[in-house]
């Protein structure tokens, strides 16, 4: 009984000083932001592979989501004879949800779990132990370019997914199935807004891209320094991304669209 | 030094669909070229009831999209559902004895306000309001009416 009691200490110990080390990382990351915008290369060479190698992926799985909505909608709303709606069901679920969630959660799985496993490495093999030797260091030179890129690319990638996932439904909807273009564009601009819908969707990409960096980063610079350590800390990176996403969506949705 | 150029060249072309993305989402899935908040003026009008109208409902004049609403208010000594309309400022050379009425898109569609622009010489600016107005057609009234008659005719029948 004692035992339990201490293993619960011990858990509730850990997790909050694991929150402490985290929330001072986060500011040492913030902390940094001066000296990289003061040094674009840096941030450039992270943009390539955080955002330009997530690229395909999002846009063809956004070329799917959109199609799949598509189709799935117009079989729905056939029903009801209200197939002339397939464009805004298409365009709300996926700007103000499937969006930001579906390419959080990819980009969480693409990169998120790359910026830990690098990070990891670096510490395993003491590169960042080394930088620190040179008074260099590691948390401007490496972790601040890598957070600022993220936060960069996830919007953009979010919008991006967004826009060929309408196109999508439009592909299949208008081209295959034959709803009516001129219905299927002008119902989707009468029904969305641009504050409403557009941008609570992109402030939901950034708050989900802050969260997806710092946890990423942190297990990465949290790992113990083994090979086994490093795998673990990957997985713990999306398994708690996922997490914090759908717990953080359902927050800001209520937040932004609900009245509860 | 090349490999940092491509590199260089693809961050951009990635941040330039990126932001391109915005601008559609912006553009075309939302149309922000409707209605502008900037250079408009207000009208307001007072129903007897505005029905499902909602904030943000469009306000045309002859099937043309003229502005929208921005606020519905209860006026506490009529009972009445004051309606305030932001009106493009383009859109200026409404007569003083318009009118207006609240219409439904199609029979379950949104509802949006109509004006009926009359024949007087003076204009209606900032601030006026519409005298001359017409309800919102409550679609279950009418229902209500229909079947109330119905039961009529039948009961005078057995009689």
């Amino acid at each position: 009984m004692i035992e339990l009691l201490t293993q619960l200490g011990e858990k509730t110990r850990d997790s909050f000083t694991k929150l402490g080390r985290s929330s001072f990382f986060l500011m040492q990351i913030m902390a940094g932001t001066m000296d990289v915008l003061r040094r674009p290369a840096l941030l450039s060479k992270q943009l390539y592979s955080v955002g330009v190698l997530s690229f395909f992926l999002i846009s063809i799985s956004g070329l799917f989501v959109g199609m799949v909505l598509g189709l799935q909608g117009y079989y729905i709303l056939s029903n009801f004879g209200a197939d002339e709606a397939l464009g805004v069901m298409v365009a709300t679920s996926l700007v103000r949800e499937l969006g930001p969630v579906v390419g959080a959660l990819l980009f969480a799985g693409r990169a998120g779990s790359a910026l830990t496993a690098e990070i990891g490495l670096m510490k395993a093999t003491e590169q960042l132990s080394g930088m620190e030797m040179m008074a260099i260091d590691p948390i401007k030179r490496i972790i601040t370019p890598r957070f600022l890129a993220g936060i960069i690319s996830l919007p953009l990638l979010t919008a991006l997914f967004s826009s060929i996932g309408v196109l999508g439904g439009h592909l299949v909807g208008v081209e295959m199935l034959g709803v009516d273009e001129g219905s299927y564009w002008s119902q989707m601009q009468a029904a969305l807004d641009v504050y409403d819908d557009i941008l609570n969707g992109i402030i939901k990409s950034f708050v989900f891209g802050f969260v997806i960096l710092w946890i990423a980063l942190f297990e990465g610079y949290d790992a113990i320094p083994t090979s086994e350590g490093v795998s673990r800390a990957t997985t713990r990176t999306v398994v708690n991304s996922a997490f914090a996403i759908l717990g953080l969506d359902f927050i800001l949705t209520a937040l932004m669209f609900g009245d509860i | 030094m090349g490999n940092t150029v491509k590199q260089d060249t693809l961050v951009g072309l990635f941040v330039a669909i990126g932001i391109g993305a915005l601008f559609f989402m912006a553009m075309k899935i939302s149309n922000i070229s409707g209605i502008s908040d900037h250079e408009s003026y207000t009208i307001s009008a007072a129903f007897e009831n505005s029905g499902g109208l909602k904030v943000k409902s469009p306000v045309v004049v002859g099937g043309v999209r003229v502005g929208r609403v921005v606020a519905i208010s209860l006026d506490q000594k009529k009972f009445q559902s004051i309606v305030k309309m932001k009106i493009d400022a383009q859109y200026n050379q409404f007569p003083e004895d318009t009118s207006a009425s609240i219409f439904t898109a199609g029979l379950l569609g949104e509802q949006y306000v109509s004006l009926e622009p009359g024949g007087m010489d003076d204009l209606l600016s900032d601030n006026s309001i519409i005298e001359i107005t017409q309800s919102a057609l409550v679609l279950e009234e009418i229902i209500g009416q229909f079947l109330f008659k119905d039961k009529n005719t039948e009961t005078t029948k057995k009689e």
